[in-house]
C-alpha cells in the first residue's frame, strides 16, 4: 500500500512546477495551464487525505474546484480571445495598460 | 432674628452699570452713559452708608455678619459658597470703597469728558468697583480670589485704556504679569489651606486656625502660608520685590490711577493681610517678613520719589512707599493702625492724584513738573485742595496722615513685633515723604510759570484755566475728609478716643494696641514730637531747595554724580528685571523653545515622520508594478513564509 505521504510529495512537486511555470512563463495560455496544474495538485491532496481519513468532505471539494476550475477555465479563454484580438500578442509583459 | 442688609447689592450694583454701559453704551448719549455709570455707584454707596448705619447697632454677637447666597462648589467635604462677610474691617473697606470710589466716578465726568471711549471707561471704572466690592466682602478666600483676579483685569484694562499707545498697553500687561507672579503665592496658599483645614470660608478657618499655637519654634505650615500670602499682597500692593508695575501703570487716565492705584486695589494686599490675621498672628517669621518688607519697600520708594519730575510718577512711588507703611503696620501685628493708614491714605493719596489730574487737565496734559510752576493764583481751588493733602501725606498735624502714620511708628517702635530700626526706617520715610511732596507742591504752584505755549494755548484764549466744578466737588470733600478724616483715630495719649482702633479691635484678636496704652505716654508724645519734627524739616529743606535758593538742586544732583543718575533712573531695577528675567526668558523661549524644541523637536518629528511615511510608501508603490507575474511572485513568496513559518512551529513543537 502506497503511503499516503508519497502522494502528498507529488502533490507538492506537481504544484511547485504550477507556481514556477506561473512565474517564469510569458504566453497567456502556458499560465493558464500553470494555472489548471496547481489546482489539480491541490486537487490530488484532497483525494489522498479523503482516502487517508475515510471521509468523503476532500472528494466533495475535489469537485467543487473542479466546477470552479471549469467555470474559471471558459471565462479565462474568452479573455485571452479577446486580449489576442485587440494586443494581437500573448505576452503578459506587454499585457500592461493598468501599470503606471 | 437676623436683619437683611441686601448686602449683595452693593457689588452688584457696578455691575449692572458696567453691563449697561459696555455692553449698551456706545449708541448711549455722552449724558445718559454719565448718567449710568454714577447713579449706580451712587446707589451701591448709599446702600453702604445705610448698611453701616444698621451695622453700628448690630448686637456683638451677631458681628461678623455672615450669609450665604448660593453653594458655588461642593466636592465631598469641601464647599464654596457666593456669601458676605461683613464685620468691622470689611465694613470699613466698603465705606471707603464706595465713598472715594463715587467720588472719583464724579471727577471722571469732567475729566474724561473730551476723551474717546467715555462709556468705555466707565463700564471699565464700574467693573472694577463690583470686582473690588466682591474682594471686599467675600466671606472665603476663593471669592477673594475672583475679586482679587477681577480688580487685576480691571486695572489691565484701565492702565491700557489709552490702548493706541504702545507704552499704555505694555505698561497694562506688566501690570497684569507683576501680579500674576503674586497670584501665584496666593493660590498656593490657599491650596494648602484646602489640604491642611479642608476649607476657605473665614467663619470655619479662623477658629480652627485659632486653635493651632504661635509657631515660634520655628516655621511651619502656618508661616508657609503667611508667606504666599505675603507674596500674593507684595504683587497686589506694589512691594518690594514686584512693585515695578505701579509706576508704569501711571499710563493710565489720572482718575484709575486715583481710584485704583493708590484709593483702592493697590490696598487689597493690606487687606487680605489684615484679613488674615489669625495666620499671621501665629506666624512670627511671616511677620517679620511683612515687615522688613514693608519698611524697605517705604524707604526704597521714598528714595526714587525725590528725584522723579513727573508729577503722576511721584506720587505713584509715593504710593508704593505709603503701602510700606501699611505693610509695615501689619508686619508689627499694628493691623488697624494699617487700616487706617489705608483709609486716610485712600482720602488724601485719592485727592492728590485727582488734584494732579486737574493741573495736568489745566496745562493741557502736561505731567512734567519742570513745566510747571506759579499755578497758586491760576488754579486756586486745585491748589487748596491739594495743600490739604500735601499736609496730610507729610504728616504734619492736624491733618488726617499724621494720625495714622504716627499710630504705625508708635506701634513700630513698641509693639512686641517691632523694634527701634522699623521706627527709624519709618521716620527717615516720614521726612523723605515731606521732603518729595512739598518739592512736588513747590515746583507745581510756586515760583514763575516755567510752562510752554502749548501748555496755555488751549482754545486760543491763552491762559491757564480751572477745571469744571464737577471736578472741584469731589476735591473739595476729599480735602475735608484729608483734613478731618484722621481725627476718629485721635490718640489717647493727646485726649482722643482711639475709636477707629476700639471700632477695629474684635476682629484683630490679639493686639499690639494694648501694649501700646501700657506703655508710657510720654514717650509716644516724644515720638510724635519726633515724627513732626522730621515732617518740618522736609517741608523747610523742600522750601529751601526749591522755593528759595533754586539753583541749589542742580548742584547736589552734580555733586552727588552717580548716586543722583541711580536715584533718578529708579535704581536700574527695570533694566535688572529686564536683563535678569525678561532677556533671558525672550532669549530662552527663541533659541531654546522655539528654535530648539519647536523647530527642531516638535516641528521636525513630525516632518520627518511625514517624509519617512512618504519614503516607505515609495518603496512599497515599486512592487505594485502592474506585472501580473511579480503579483503572483509576491502572493508565492508569501505563501511559502507562512508554510515555513507552519512548518517551522510543527518543527518545534
Amino acid at each position: 500500500m502506497v503511503p499516503v505521504s508519497y502522494y502528498l510529495a507529488l502533490s507538492a512537486i506537481l504544484f511547485a512546477l504550477g507556481v514556477v511555470g506561473f512565474l517564469i512563463k510569458r504566453n497567456l495560455i502556458t499560465l493558464f495551464m500553470s494555472i489548471e496544474l496547481m489546482l489539480n495538485a491541490v486537487n490530488l491532496a484532497f483525494v489522498a487525505f479523503a482516502w487517508q481519513w475515510r471521509s468523503l468532505n476532500g472528494q466533495v471539494f475535489v469537485f467543487f474546484v473542479m466546477v470552479v476550475a471549469a467555470a474559471e477555465t471558459a471565462v479565462g479563454l474568452a479573455i485571452i480571445i479577446a486580449v489576442f484580438r485587440t494586443r494581437e500578442t500573448l505576452n503578459v509583459d506587454r499585457v500592461n495598460l493598468l501599470k503606471l | 432674628m437676623k436683619p437683611h442688609f441686601h448686602l449683595w447689592l452693593i457689588p452688584l450694583l457696578p455691575l449692572a452699570g458696567a453691563a449697561i454701559n459696555g455692553l449698551l453704551g456706545r449708541r448711549f448719549p455722552k449724558s445718559l452713559v454719565t448718567l449710568v455709570g454714577n447713579v449706580f455707584v451712587g446707589a451701591s454707596c448709599a446702600v453702604a452708608w445705610w448698611v453701616f448705619a444698621r451695622f453700628l447697632s448690630l448686637p456683638h454677637e451677631m458681628v461678623p455678619y455672615v450669609h450665604d447666597y448660593a453653594t458655588w462648589i461642593r466636592a465631598g467635604d469641601f464647599s464654596v459658597s457666593y456669601g458676605v462677610y461683613l464685620d468691622q474691617l470689611s465694613m470699613i473697606m466698603v465705606l471707603v470703597v464706595t465713598s472715594v470710589g463715587f467720588l472719583i466716578h464724579i471727577y471722571s465726568i469732567g475729566y474724561m469728558a473730551h476723551e474717546g471711549g467715555y462709556y468705555r471707561f466707565f463700564a471699565y471704572l464700574n467693573l472694577f468697583m463690583f470686582f473690588m466690592l466682591t474682594l471686599v466682602l467675600a466671606n472665603n478666600y476663593l471669592v477673594m480670589f475672583i475679586g482679587w483676579e477681577g480688580v487685576g483685569l480691571a486695572s489691565y484694562l484701565l492702565i491700557g485704556f489709552f490702548f493706541l499707545r504702545d507704552s499704555a498697553a505694555s505698561a497694562g500687561k506688566k501690570a497684569f504679569i507683576a501680579n500674576r507672579i503674586g497670584d501665584f503665592g496666593f493660590l498656593i496658599a490657599l491650596f494648602l489651606l484646602i489640604k491642611h483645614f479642608g476649607a476657605l470660608d473665614f467663619g470655619h478657618l479662623f477658629p480652627a486656625i485659632s486653635k493651632l499655637g504661635i509657631e515660634n519654634a520655628g516655621p511651619g505650615l502656618l508661616t508657609a502660608i503667611g508667606l504666599l500670602l505675603m507674596t500674593g499682597a507684595a504683587g497686589k500692593s506694589a512691594q518690594l520685590p514686584l512693585y515695578v508695575w505701579l509706576p508704569d501703570a501711571m499710563e493710565g487716565p489720572t482718575p484709575v490711577s486715583a481710584l485704583i492705584h493708590a484709593a483702592t486695589m493697590v490696598t487689597a494686599g493690606v487687606y487680605m493681610v489684615a484679613r488674615s490675621n489669625v495666620i499671621f498672628t501665629r506666624a512670627p517669621s511671616a511677620m517679620l517678613a511683612v515687615a522688613i518688607i514693608g519698611c524697605l519697600t517705604a524707604l526704597f520708594a521714598a528714595t526714587i520719589g525725590m528725584a522723579q519730575t513727573d508729577i503722576k510718577k511721584v506720587l505713584a512711588y509715593s504710593t508704593i512707599s505709603q503701602l510700606g507703611y501699611m505693610f509695615l503696620a501689619c508686619g508689627v501685628a499694628a493691623f488697624s493702625a494699617g487700616i487706617f493708614h489705608l483709609m486716610t491714605h485712600a482720602f488724601f493719596k485719592g485727592l492728590l492724584f485727582l488734584a494732579a489730574g486737574s493741573v495736568i487737565h489745566a496745562l493741557n496734559g502736561e505731567q512734567d513738573m519742570r513745566h510747571m510752576g506759579g499755578l497758586r493764583k491760576k488754579i486756586p481751588w486745585t491748589f487748596w485742595t491739594m495743600t490739604a493733602a500735601t499736609f496730610a501725606i507729610a504728616g504734619i498735624p492736624p491733618f488726617a496722615g499724621f494720625f495714622s502714620k504716627d499710630e504705625i511708628l508708635w506701634n513700630a517702635f513698641s509693639s512686641e513685633y517691632g523694634s527701634w530700626i522699623f521706627w527709624a526706617v519709618g521716620l527717615l520715610t516720614a521726612f523723605l515723604t515731606s521732603f518729595y511732596m512739598f518739592r512736588l507742591w513747590f515746583m507745581t504752584f510756586f515760583g514763575e510759570f516755567r510752562g510752554t505755549e502749548a501748555n496755555t494755548g488751549e482754545h486760543g484764549k491763552g491762559h491757564i484755566h480751572e477745571s469744571p466744578r464737577v471736578m472741584l466737588v469731589p476735591l473739595a470733600i476729599l480735602a475735608v475728609l484729608s483734613v478731618i478724616g484722621g481725627w476718629i483715630g485721635w490718640p489717647q495719649t493727646i485726649g482722643g478716643t482711639q475709636r477707629f482702633d476700639h471700632f477695629l479691635a474684635p476682629v484683630f484678636s490679639t493686639h499690639a494696641e494694648e501694649a501700646a496704652v501700657a506703655a508710657e505716654h510720654s514717650k509716644e508724645l516724644l515720638l510724635a514730637g519726633i515724627s513732626v519734627a522730621a515732617a518740618l524739616l522736609g517741608l523747610f529743606l523742600a522750601w529751601l531747595l526749591y522755593q528759595k535758593r533754586r539753583d541749589l538742586p542742580d548742584k547736589i544732583a552734580a555733586a552727588l554724580g552717580g548716586l543722583y543718575t541711580a536715584v533718578r533712573d529708579k535704581y536700574y531695577v527695570d533694566e535688572g528685571y529686564a536683563a535678569a528675567f525678561v532677556q533671558p526668558l525672550i532669549k530662552g523661549s527663541t533659541y531654546l523653545l522655539w528654535r530648539g524644541i519647536d523647530t527642531k523637536g516638535i516641528d521636525a518629528t513630525a516632518n520627518e515622520s511625514a517624509e519617512g511615511a512618504q519614503y516607505v510608501s515609495d518603496a512599497l508603490r515599486h512592487m505594485q508594478s502592474g506585472n501580473v507575474r511579480s503579483y503572483a511572485g509576491w502572493v508565492a513568496a508569501g505563501a511559502a513564509a507562512v508554510i515555513a513559518y507552519m512548518v517551522y512551529l510543527g518543527v518545534r513543537g
